[in-house]
């Protein structure tokens, strides 16, 4: 399936090259830097590209080009959603992916590699498993080695691998056995010219992490299950389970993982934390323009909006701007022309306003349209969709396990057109 | 590239092992490359470990950047035997990697792997396996064939998954053997474990993909694994089954195409179980010839559809497209919400979910309707997504939310991408052209755009107003006259050309205009790109055949600038232009029709998606993305036109027994009562009436007593299976009888609902409470029905040796476990000829077999997933005669008649409260003894007893055996009663052993857990104990447990514990208990029953047990 991997900067240097079948000649990326200076921005390189003899499908990911050779058909979604697998992998193991970390651990990488995959289809994928494959790089666990001689390779095969829960590794122990679960909400909205929504819809994840000894058997209940209209889960939830009892129940991998995303349905309103009052302008002559932006809190639950950033592409033709911010920083790059505007916390007693004129090259035409906003935000403690936890039960062991239940609401892709 | 490995270097030399300081390797002196290479020769010679290690590291760290290391071959594949783990694995890599190219020296690593093939360790098996493999020389073929074919007899299931892994790769190096693999594929595909089925696939979908013949066999097994299976085979598997499906079973589609568009679109709104019933509803009506679906076409569909919700997104895409090209319309709208899911999810995949997504609307538009705005477009995203998007949109526009998506459209021309705002204009002349109601509206729109300040977006719009211009000219010659004034400004040729076109074509239309653009065009003619020139020459031709006064001259004119035209295709036209339209005295026949061939009436062009048709391409495929034919893409087969034969996927041989009759059970079920007017009935149902009608009648044959523990023995037999499942199909089983039992239950749903829940239920381990309450509940409602199939299992099963004995035999088929060899049936069968008036073969040998059973499934729990025939064979772990034989009389009390009983541990059919007491008479005497029978039974309160027939007569030294049942009261008290001869009366007495008052139940993993939360603290009783000498592994304490106690082993994720679960006879409360060793042969052992009495005799019985 997998013929070959290479990994490229956003430089267009190749890094690391990896061959699970015959070597492939790396000349195969012309056809990716050709398509890579046709696109221009590293988003638009097209994920599947053919060349005369091979495929190669593409993800970019922390500003590295996971480059995968292909050679006959598969399913493409097959070789992306592994491609990010492995960049999870590597963020799960060196706290990061990027082309440093890669470089600093390439004989762990390369090992990775070649157990992720036995001649192009994947083999081990588990994180849990893979760790006890290999285990990760730490401080100490270098230094011992140095000084010892012993090996991060397992030498075992891992429990895992064999039994019917191959995401949970076996004898795990922990002094303090601690479970706790992220409920992160992002509010996907449009929002028009004049404020009215276009569309929005709430996504969450509920992030989890575990530390409990032993095989826990935990059982997660909702106060309104019901609100969840689409769910995906790790593949540790029963899903008959939630089928008929609408519990989340599962024996939960060791460490960090996500348990489930969701989707709130459309029916539902979404209520939309903030409101923002724009007005944008650029004159026919004497190339400026004029910029007015007030944000203020619309639904919030009584909780404050934190982390409030509004982003704006300017048009090209957007020289300098020289604005005044009642509140937080702004900042305009002419190169990428991305106004930034970093408000922080919103006060709803004094609204944070943006404005000032904006200055056009002089000569050209004023742009068609006016650029849109897109808005970052974070609340602590609520979940916008209202969906609460009710309770966590552990089966299967003794000890009493620390619980922790965190909300957040974030701002998704959330864009107000102007 | 030179430059950028340069750079590589640099960094590489810093950044791969900081703590050995400078890296020789890539320190960018080339020079000295050889030098340092010496280094690493010196290392990897050492003695030191950590010395090679670190040289190792520094190779596969070259490797890793693509630079030559193969000079190093002969020192690295020294190495191959280090004891280090680590520089072992990193000398694989390596040998991998340059192996080809050094196929003499790589030799010299062959025997190490050879040996590595014989090691115990499953790992070490497994990688030499995976290394000798992936080594690409031609010679050791034939050595990696018989490693193959050992590997795939292995019996641990991580070494057969990578014999599977193997197989392609040897296809790749070697074709010809490809005979010889798909025996070894054959056989793997028989395999039960889930780590190995989709690993097999895979090598199938690569070795012979076209022998869909070797599928059948394992077609359902591979359905209900499906959901076990790890995500990647998933995949593969669900793609593979795709296409089996599209040739084995017939459209289920295929009446609903003579249906009315409009009925169909209903179907969409509603949600999946009303669409069920709906079409459930409509489908009788609708059909001529009808439809019924193959229960294995159900049972694909049934099993796949949890895997929606799979967090791969690859897996979601593999059960869509099999949703889209399998099922019947109505059911295909649940994959749309799990696609739309995909669509946050990261730009790639959103990118190939679009293209599938695009695809499908064409044809299925209902199905994403709902989610029209979830494919609204962000200034933010990737122009091909917002591309794909439009595409949707455009797709799945109609009356009623046109006007939302043209509002939509409106802001998408505004946008600053202007590939984006060509895309939109054109999908806005799409909608036009598709949608008559907004045609104006559209048309009006672009007019507008064409005083945009962007000339893209004019071009752009001009090219789409033509299109839509054609379609009715007459009313909008307004139009064309404001664009003729445009070609002034227009500059770009597509645009230009479109005026052109347009006002030649409508010259008539506008016919004070036209010679005038044509004047001005004349002027610029030598300046215009070529597409331009040649539609002013088609202009310059069109006017001339239309208003030749006025433009001869100008026609002319233009034809002989053409004539001189430095491309070849303009000169071409303009000479067969002029001889065509100027009347010479050579011209022609068909300057008559010159008229005729310029001003025909041509029709309006089709806007259409181009993803029309591409469902040809199977969805998800690279090939469908490309839409072009990816090499090794297997083309999707079209329907059968009549179904081939569906008992190619019976299984007749014994282990699948059950599968087959489950088979037939469903179709039993799903099939007659819901299309019981059908003809369609096939074979197999026949059969299977035939099959348990002969089952039953054999219980019925034999004394009343007992046929259920005849039936329940087949019961066990099952459970020995390897496999796990077996437990959980008894459950569907029971299950399905008590559906049967409230049949009037719409069929198709409760299957559905078992279906899935039994297959999860399998390895995750869990179950519903409620599901199990109607489990057992359905034993005791339907004993007898039960009986009935479940002796067809079982004579199936025994059908290979002698089907006339079976009738009256059936406690003996319990015997032998399936996969002990024929030998030891053909025993048993023997024995039980000569027992045929007997009950049961001699006690002996018979009570045993429940603990057998017991103990054989629970050694299959213990080793999980590795397990192999050999361990299986029960009699390594059972010493015969475990179950314990009680006196009730002894020969010289008796009088020469001696009764033995014991517990026989199987469920008493007349009255499951009762515990089955099987009572062995042998008359020693040289008499006949008659009239044996019971009286006055002198019991404690609540107790019952049923007695068994009375037994006529009992020759001399004859033996026989009846059951008897005796309720309890889940005391110990013993049950007193009289035992008559026709002289005599001897008195009697039995007490049970507390083990014996429980029958096992089957809990999952996590119902046991969750039944023991509910029976804490009183109900608890939990002791430390020391294990005695020979409880050494779990395989003792489990039999230990299980011959003292009636319980059935529960499966456990942890090794150190051992649980198990049943239930009292009498009053139906659970007993579980748990041992978990510790270190130093402790232990601690658990008991949760709500009857604490019980529990504590129990706690006793079982410590002493395991303290002997």
């Amino acid at each position: 399936m997998i013929h070959s991997l290479f990994l490229i900067n956003t430089a267009g240097d190749l890094f690391l090259e990896k061959h699970w079948k015959s070597v492939i000649s790396r000349s195969v990326c012309d056809y990716f830097f050709e398509a890579r200076e046709k696109a221009v921005e590293p988003d638009n390189v097209p994920p599947v590209i053919p060349t005369p003899h091979h495929y190669l499908i593409t993800i970019y990911r922390e500003k590295i080009f996971f480059v995968s050779v292909i050679q006959t058909e598969v399913p493409p979604l097959f070789v992306i959603e592994f491609l990010h697998r492995v960049a999870e992998t590597f963020q799960d193991y060196f706290g990061e992916c990027s082309e440093t970390t890669i470089k600093d651990n390439v004989v762990i990488v390369y090992e990775l590699l070649e157990e992720m995959l036995d001649n192009g289809f994947p083999l081990a994928t588990e994180s849990n498993i893979l760790k006890e494959l290999i285990r990760p790089p730490t401080i100490l666990r270098s230094m011992v080695n140095t000084i010892t001689g012993s090996s991060n390779v397992g030498e075992t095969l891992p429990t895992g691998q064999l039994s019917s829960i191959p995401w949970r590794r076996a004898g795990v122990k922990y002094t303090n056995n601690e479970a706790y679960f992220d409920v992160v909400e992002e509010i996907d909205a449009i929002l028009d010219k004049s404020g009215t929504t276009v569309f929005a819809e709430i996504q969450g994840v509920i992030d989890a992490c575990v530390k409990l000894s032993g095989m826990p058997d935990l059982t997660l209940s909702f106060m309104n299950p019901r609100l969840l209209d689409d769910v995906s889960f790790h593949p540790c939830v029963r899903y008959k389970r939630w089928e008929s009892e609408r519990v989340i129940s599962f024996i939960p991998p060791d460490g960090n993982f996500q348990l489930m995303s969701y989707h709130i349905s459309a029916q539902n309103l979404v209520a939309i934390p903030i409101y923002v009052k724009q007005n944008i302008s650029f004159f026919e002559t004497g190339s400026s323009g004029r910029l007015d932006i007030t944000v203020g809190p619309k639904q919030t639950m009584g909780k404050t909006v934190e982390c409030l950033v509004v982003t704006i592409h300017m048009p090209k033709v957007v020289l300098s701007a020289n604005l005044n911010a009642t509140q937080g920083t702004y900042n305009y790059d002419p190169v990428t022309k991305i106004l930034l505007w970093d408000i922080g916390k919103l006060n709803p007693q004094k609204l944070p306003n943006l404005k000032g004129s904006l200055s056009l090259q002089s000569g050209a035409p004023k742009p068609e349209e006016n650029p849109s906003l897109n808005i970052d935000l974070k609340i602590q403690q609520l979940a916008i969709s209202g969906l609460k936890v009710n309770r966590l039960d552990m089966y299967g062991e003794k000890y009493k396990p620390f619980k922790g239940v965190k909300y957040v609401t974030k701002a998704g892709k959330f864009q107000v057109r102007t | 590239m030179s430059a950028s490995s340069a750079f590589i270097d640099e960094k590489g030399g810093s950044a791969s092992e900081p703590e050995y300081g400078h890296d020789p390797a890539s320190g960018g002196i080339f020079s000295s490359d050889y030098k340092r290479h010496d280094d690493l020769k010196e290392m990897l010679d050492s003695n030191k470990d950590s010395l090679k290690l670190e040289a190792m590291k520094r190779i596969v760290a070259m490797i890793a950047r693509g630079k030559n290391a193969s000079d190093l071959f002969p020192a690295v594949v020294k190495n191959v035997a280090c004891k280090n783990i680590e520089v072992k694995k990193l000398v694989y890599v390596y040998l991998v990697r340059y192996a080809e190219e050094q196929q003499d020296l790589a030799l010299l690593s062959i025997s190490t792997f050879q040996r590595g093939l014989k090691d115990p360790n499953q790992l070490i098996r497994a990688s030499a396996l995976r290394v000798l493999s992936s080594i690409r020389v031609t010679i050791i073929v034939p050595i990696m064939m018989l490693a193959i074919k050992e590997a795939a007899s292995d019996m641990s299931p991580y070494v057969r998954k990578t014999a599977a892994h193997a197989i392609p790769k040897l296809h790749s190096l070697d074709p010809d053997q490809k005979d010889q693999l798909i025996e070894v594929i054959e056989k793997l595909l028989a395999d039960k474990t889930t780590l190995v089925a989709g690993s097999v696939v895979m090598a199938f979908e690569e070795v012979c993909p076209d022998r869909i013949d070797l599928i059948h066999k394992n077609y359902r097994k591979l359905c209900n694994l499906l959901i076990d299976v790890e995500e990647w085979g998933q995949v593969v598997i669900i793609n593979m089954l795709t296409r089996y499906a599209r040739t084995q079973f017939l459209n289920p589609n295929i009446n609903e195409s003579l249906l009315e568009e409009n009925s169909e679109k209903a179907f969409y709104a509603s949600d999946d179980e009303e669409e069920e019933d709906k079409k459930d509803e409509v489908a009788p009506l609708a059909k001529r010839k009808p439809y019924v679906m193959d229960p294995d076409h159900r049972l694909l569909l049934r099993n796949t559809k949890p895997l929606l919700q799979s967090r791969n997104a690859a897996v979601v895409m593999a059960v869509a497209q099999l949703y889209f090209h399998l099922a019947p319309k109505a059911e295909v709208g649940i994959i749309a919400k799990a696609l739309v899911r995909l669509m946050r999810s990261h730009s790639e995949v959103q990118y190939v979910v679009l293209q599938n997504v695009a695809t499908m609307s064409i044809k299925r538009r209902g199905m994403f309707e709902p989610y029209l705005k979830s494919f609204y477009i962000r200034s933010t995203d990737p122009t091909q997504i917002k591309i794909l998007k439009l595409e949707v949109l455009t797709n799945l526009a109609n009356e009623t939310n046109i006007s939302t998506i043209l509002r939509e459209f409106q802001t998408y021309i505004k946008s600053m991408d202007k590939d984006f705002v060509a895309a939109s204009i054109q999908a806005i002349g799409r909608c036009a052209t598709n949608i008559g109601e907004v045609r104006d509206t559209c048309l009006n729109g672009l007019v507008q755009l064409l005083s945009n300040r962007d000339e893209l977006v004019v071009a752009e719009s001009v090219v789409v107003i033509k299109k839509l211009l054609q379609m009715q000219p007459e009313q909008h010659s307004d139009i064309i006259k404001h664009m003729a004034k445009l070609i002034d400004n227009i500059q770009v040729p597509m645009a230009r050309a479109s005026i052109l076109w347009l006002i030649g074509e409508y010259c008539e239309h506008v016919p004070k205009i036209a010679p005038d653009v044509l004047r001005n065009m004349a002027k610029t003619f030598t300046n215009e790109e070529d597409i331009v020139k040649l539609q002013i020459i088609n202009l310059a031709a069109k006017l001339y055949l239309t208003n030749s006064k006025q433009t001869k001259l100008l026609t002319q004119y233009v034809l002989n600038l053409a004539k001189y035209d430095q491309n070849y295709d303009i000169r071409d036209r303009a000479r067969f232009i002029r001889q065509l339209i100027v009347p010479t005295d050579k011209s022609g026949a068909l300057s008559k029709y010159a008229k005729k061939l310029f001003l025909a009436l041509k029709p309006a062009p089709v806007l259409e998606s181009t993803f029309k048709d591409r469902d040809h391409f199977q969805l998800g495929s690279l090939s469908h993305l490309l839409n072009a034919k990816a090499g090794g893409y297997q083309e999707l087969p079209d329907w059968p036109e009549s179904a081939p034969d569906p008992s190619v996927r019976n299984v007749e041989i014994p282990d699948w027994s059950k599968c087959t009759s489950r088979k037939d059970r469903k179709e039993k079920k799903a099939e007659k009562p819901f299309y019981s007017d059908s003809d369609g009935e096939s074979g197999p149902t026949e059969s299977a009436d035939s099959e348990s009608d002969s089952g039953s009648g054999s219980e019925s044959a034999s004394a009343s007593d007992e046929s259920g523990s005849g039936s329940e023995s087949g019961e066990e037999t099952e459970s020995e299976e390897e496999e796990e499942d077996e437990e959980e199909e008894k459950k569907k089983k029971r299950k399905k009888h008590l559906d049967k039992t409230k049949a009037k239950k719409p069929v198709e749903e409760s299957t559905e609902s078992e279906q899935s829940s039994g297959s999860e239920e399998r390895k995750r381990g869990r179950k519903a409470v409620k599901n199990q309450k109607s489990a057992s509940e359905s034993e005791s409602e339907s004993e007898s029905s039960e009986s009935g199939d479940e002796s067809e299992d079982e004579s199936e099963e025994e059908s290979e040796s002698d089907t006339d004995i079976r009738k009256k035999k059936t406690p003996v088929s319990k015997q032998p476990p399936k996969q002990s060899k024929k030998e030891s049936k053909k025993e048993t069968q023997e024995m039980s000829l000569l027992d045929l008036d007997d009950f049961e073969p001699a006690p002996a040998s018979a009570p045993v077999t429940p603990v057998n059973f017991m103990s054989s499934s629970l050694v299959s729990d213990l080793e999980g997933l590795s397990l192999t025939d050999t361990i299986l064979a029960p009699t390594t772990i059972t010493p015969s005669g475990s179950i314990k034989m009680y006196e009730l009389l002894h020969r010289i009390t008796g009088e020469g008649l001696a009764v033995e009983y014991c517990f026989s541990r199987q469920p008493f059919s007349p009255d499951p409260n009762m515990v089955a007491v099987q009572i062995q008479f042998t008359n020693n005497t040289n008499s006949e003894t008659k009239n044996l029978h019971i009286e006055e039974p002198r019991l404690q309160c609540g107790m019952r007893i049923r007695e068994f027939a009375e037994i006529d007569v009992l020759s001399a030294g004859e033996s026989v055996t009846v059951v008897m049942g005796i309720d309890f009261c889940d005391s110990t008290q013993a049950a007193n009663f009289q035992l008559c001869t026709h002289t005599r009366k001897f008195f009697a007495s039995i007490q049970p052993p507390v083990g014996e008052l429980m029958t096992p139940v089957f809990l999952t993993e996590n119902d046991f857990k969750k039944e023991q939360g509910k029976l804490m603290g009183m109900n608890e009783i939990s002791e430390k104990l020391t294990l005695g000498e020979k409880c050494v592994n779990e395989h003792v304490i489990v039999e230990r447990v299980t011959a003292t106690a009636n319980l059935s082993r529960v499966p456990c994720g942890s090794d150190k514990e051992c649980r198990f679960a049943g239930k009292t006879v009498s009053s139906g409360c659970l007993v579980l208990v748990t041992v978990s060793t510790k270190e130093g042969g402790r232990a601690q052992l658990t008991v949760n029953c709500e009857k604490m009495l019980i529990g504590t005799m129990l706690v006793k019985d079982i410590m002493q047990a395991l303290s002997q």
